[in-house]
């Protein structure tokens, strides 16, 4: 208690005190400090979570690589601030961290109430629910009665609400601040279901004691499109992560990888050679306020969109999420980058 | 004569300038002080409000009056996703006072039992109460709520394997079900009974005092409070024709339905409070009783007065002003401790206020109830216990 109220109150002496912290161009401050501090979530599999000796991955994790890399040619630079659900806001509110690339939903209050801008979905979700196969339940309109566990100030304890409302369905929820004690609650039996946006839902399952006893039902009952958030007010930065994201699309759409990126930039394509920042007279990457090899280097950190889902969510990892709506455009999903041009 | 030499204490006249003045000193300091302290506050609250307006942060209170949203899990008033913020932040105050009484009543009388416990010339009570105050003592509150929460409650089996206890109680992992009193027709008579029964016992109370006092006779006070309080109710629940039926849980599809539930948060965070501060209660109680001096009990004893009663009659009352005060901070300490519910769920002011926090991202306006609440708690309960110690407090005369 006095811990959390301290750190509120350090959290508005902050604002009150660091006068002009937070209004700055984050880009100079990035760069001044020599990394990017990046707010993830404290530890989802797949999207953000440390490994035994410490070194952060996944899906969410490669985005604030990616951004190091398109600031500093080295994906590296990062530094971490692992963040509950309740915490995150503030933290990015403060200027705690310059971008918060946590599983994050963009909503319109969010986007303006909390004031924050949000542009690219870098993964599209939505909430399920998730059960104990002997439970015998097929339907989320079978659950009238049950205990639901939930992370509170979630967007998911909101939609829970009103999907149970709207269907008129009881349930008693079980509410947690921090994801590892929702996760032992649920495993422990304190309550029925699980639910939450439905990749977490795979990413969980994999950390139960038995994950062979649980499934995923199929309704899904919300959008949830997730992405990277900046505070409003400092166009270029938010230039700049919009098209960090637009920049690993656009790579996976000319095929380019994080294996052939250097052979890529001797394509005939002129299209692709704008994009790596060959063209003669380039202003690619400058306009940002980056070097124009800046889409070269997020490749040669992390890869291509494509790499980065199958490499911590996808085929190539424990999740095994199929790609679905986050296929690109050109492949029946709805992953689009504008065009570098 | 002397005296009249000393009434008269010299003011000291500054010898010099008015800066070695002490009074224009003193005031001096006071004021440099309060301009000091008046200036922090409007630069600090000055900047908070340019840097929200910086920020687009929307300020004020006004969104106390927007949709919640979202379900409470226990609530002590009509609660729903529809609600206010308002009304989901009066929830959580409930909440929180409700684990706050309930854990100050449990606490005091575990505390009096094991503090007495500790001066027993019991050998095996005097050993079992001292490690009962050496190990709650020593383990952090949080420890002792996770203890509850993870280590008794969450092993108790799943609601489909329900333990059956007597009276149609049931215990499982989901908490204690036990059957809801239905009020039929004709249940209010058992009601105003009671009142009266309640009302007549304190009337009785006063007879058997008065009548002592008079003539050193004994009134069988216990047993006649008994009788009235649960035999008047129960020739009136008779009389009516058995009007109060029991909504018994049964096993339902997920959870056991009907019936009422203490969820397990509840009473891990309760019975973690309870324990806890009863250590600290104990600990106070034998130094109050210590306090009191040997002589006291002696005489007692002197008189024929028996152990029991000496214990009752002369030493507890006097050892209670010697407890009140320190017993005051316990009681704070425990409304304050109770926001610990976080750890394990329980919708307290803070875990609700959270939410909310977090909904709306107005973390200054959040935190500042929470501020002014608890401040309100705490001093309400030190003005009910500095009353009830100056009632206790040795008359002078």
């Amino acid at each position: 208690m006095a811990r959390r109220i301290l750190t509120a109150l350090v959290g508005a002496a902050v604002m009150g005190i660091g006068a002009h912290a937070a209004s700055a161009a984050t880009l100079d401050d990035v760069k001044a400090k020599g990394f990017v501090q990046c707010g993830v979530n404290t530890g989802l599999a797949g999207f953000a979570a440390p490994d035994a000796s410490g070194n952060w991955s996944g899906f969410d994790v490669d985005y604030c690589k990616a951004i190091a890399a398109a600031i500093f040619a080295d994906g590296t630079k990062v530094k971490y601030t692992p963040t509950s659900a309740k915490e995150r806001f503030p933290a990015l509110q403060s200027g705690e961290v310059d971008v918060l690339a946590r599983n994050t939903t963009w909503t319109i209050n969010r986007d303006t109430a909390l004031g924050f801008n949000f542009r690219p979905v870098n993964y599209y979700d939505g909430q399920g629910f998730m059960v104990r196969k002997g439970l015998n339940v097929k339907s989320a309109l079978e659950l009238s009665g049950a205990a639901v566990c939930v992370q509170t100030g979630t967007t998911t304890e909101l939609n829970l609400a009103d999907y149970f409302k709207s269907n008129n369905l009881q349930y008693n929820p079980v509410v947690f601040e921090k994801l590892e004690e929702v996760n032992a609650a649920y495993d422990a039996g304190r309550c029925d279901v699980y639910t939450t946006d439905q990749s977490g839902l795979y990413s969980l399952r994999l950390t139960l004691s038995k994950p062979d006893d649980h499934m995923i039902l199929p309704e899904i009952i919300s959008k949830e499109p997730l992405g990277p958030a900046v505070r409003q007010g400092d166009d270029q930065w938010f230039d700049i992560v919009s098209w960090v994201h637009y920049a690993l699309i656009q790579a996976e759409e000319f095929g380019v990888t994080q294996a052939n990126v250097e052979e890529m930039k001797k394509s005939p394509n002129p299209d692709v050679q704008r994009f790596l920042g060959v063209e003669a007279d380039s202003k690619i990457g400058t306009d940002l306020g980056l070097t124009n090899e800046w889409a070269v280097n997020i490749i040669k950190a992390v890869g291509n969109y494509g790499e980065v889902f199958d490499r911590n969510i996808g085929a190539g990892s424990p999740l095994k999420i199929e790609r679905g709506l986050n296929a690109l455009w050109s492949k029946g999903g709805i992953q689009y980058a504008p065009p570098v041009r | 004569m002397a005296i009249g030499v000393t009434t008269t204490p010299e003011k000291s006249k500054p010898s010099g300038s008015i800066i070695n003045d002490p009074q224009v000193r003193g005031i001096f300091y006071q004021v440099i002080t309060v301009i000091i302290l008046v200036a922090v506050v409007y630069w600090i609250a000055d900047n908070t409000i340019e840097n929200l307006k910086r920020a687009n942060i929307a300020s004020g209170y006004g969104f106390l009056n927007g949709r919640a949203g979202f379900d409470v899990g226990q609530s002590l008033i009509a609660y729903t996703s529809d609600s206010t913020y308002g009304r989901a932040l009066v929830v959580g105050f409930f909440n929180t006072l409700l684990v706050a009484v309930t854990g100050i009543i449990t606490a005091t009388i575990i505390g009096f039992v094991v503090g007495i416990g500790r001066l027993s010339h019991n050998w095996l009570i005097a050993k079992l109460s001292l490690a009962y105050v050496e190990v709650f003592r020593n383990i952090p509150p949080l420890l002792v709520i996770f203890f509850w929460y993870s280590g008794v409650l969450a092993v108790l089996p799943q609601p489909r394997e329900s333990a059956a206890l007597p009276l149609n109680i049931f215990l499982n992992n989901r908490g204690i079900a036990f059957p809801k009193p239905v009020f039929g027709d004709g249940s209010q008579y058992v009601f105003y009974t009671f009142v009266i029964a309640v009302i007549a016992s304190f009337f009785v109370a006063r007879y058997a005092r008065i009548k002592q006092e008079a003539t050193g006779q004994r009134f069988p006070l216990l047993w006649t409070v008994l009788g009235l309080v649960v035999g008047l109710p129960l020739v009136a629940f008779l009389a009516t024709g058995s009007p109060i039926t029991f909504d018994v849980p049964v096993a339902g599809k997920f959870n056991l339905t009907g019936g009422s539930v203490i969820g397990p948060e509840f009473l891990s965070l309760f019975l973690a409070l309870s324990f806890y501060t009863a250590a600290f209660i104990a600990e106070i109680v034998r130094a109050g009783i210590r306090g009191v001096s040997k002589g006291q009990t002696e005489a007692a004893h002197a008189l024929g007065v028996r152990p029991g009663l000496t214990t009752r009659l002369v030493v507890v009352p006097q050892a209670m002003r010697i407890i009140i005060p320190p017993l005051t901070s316990q009681y704070l300490n425990l409304t304050k401790n109770s926001s610990l519910a976080i750890a394990i769920g329980y919708a307290d002011l803070v875990a609700v206020g959270g939410t909310i926090l977090n909904q709306t991202g107005q973390a200054i306006e959040v935190v500042s109830i929470w501020i002014i609440v608890y401040l309100s708690l705490s001093l309400t309960t030190s003005l009910l216990m500095n009353w009830f110690n100056a009632r206790m407090a040795l008359v002078e005369r």
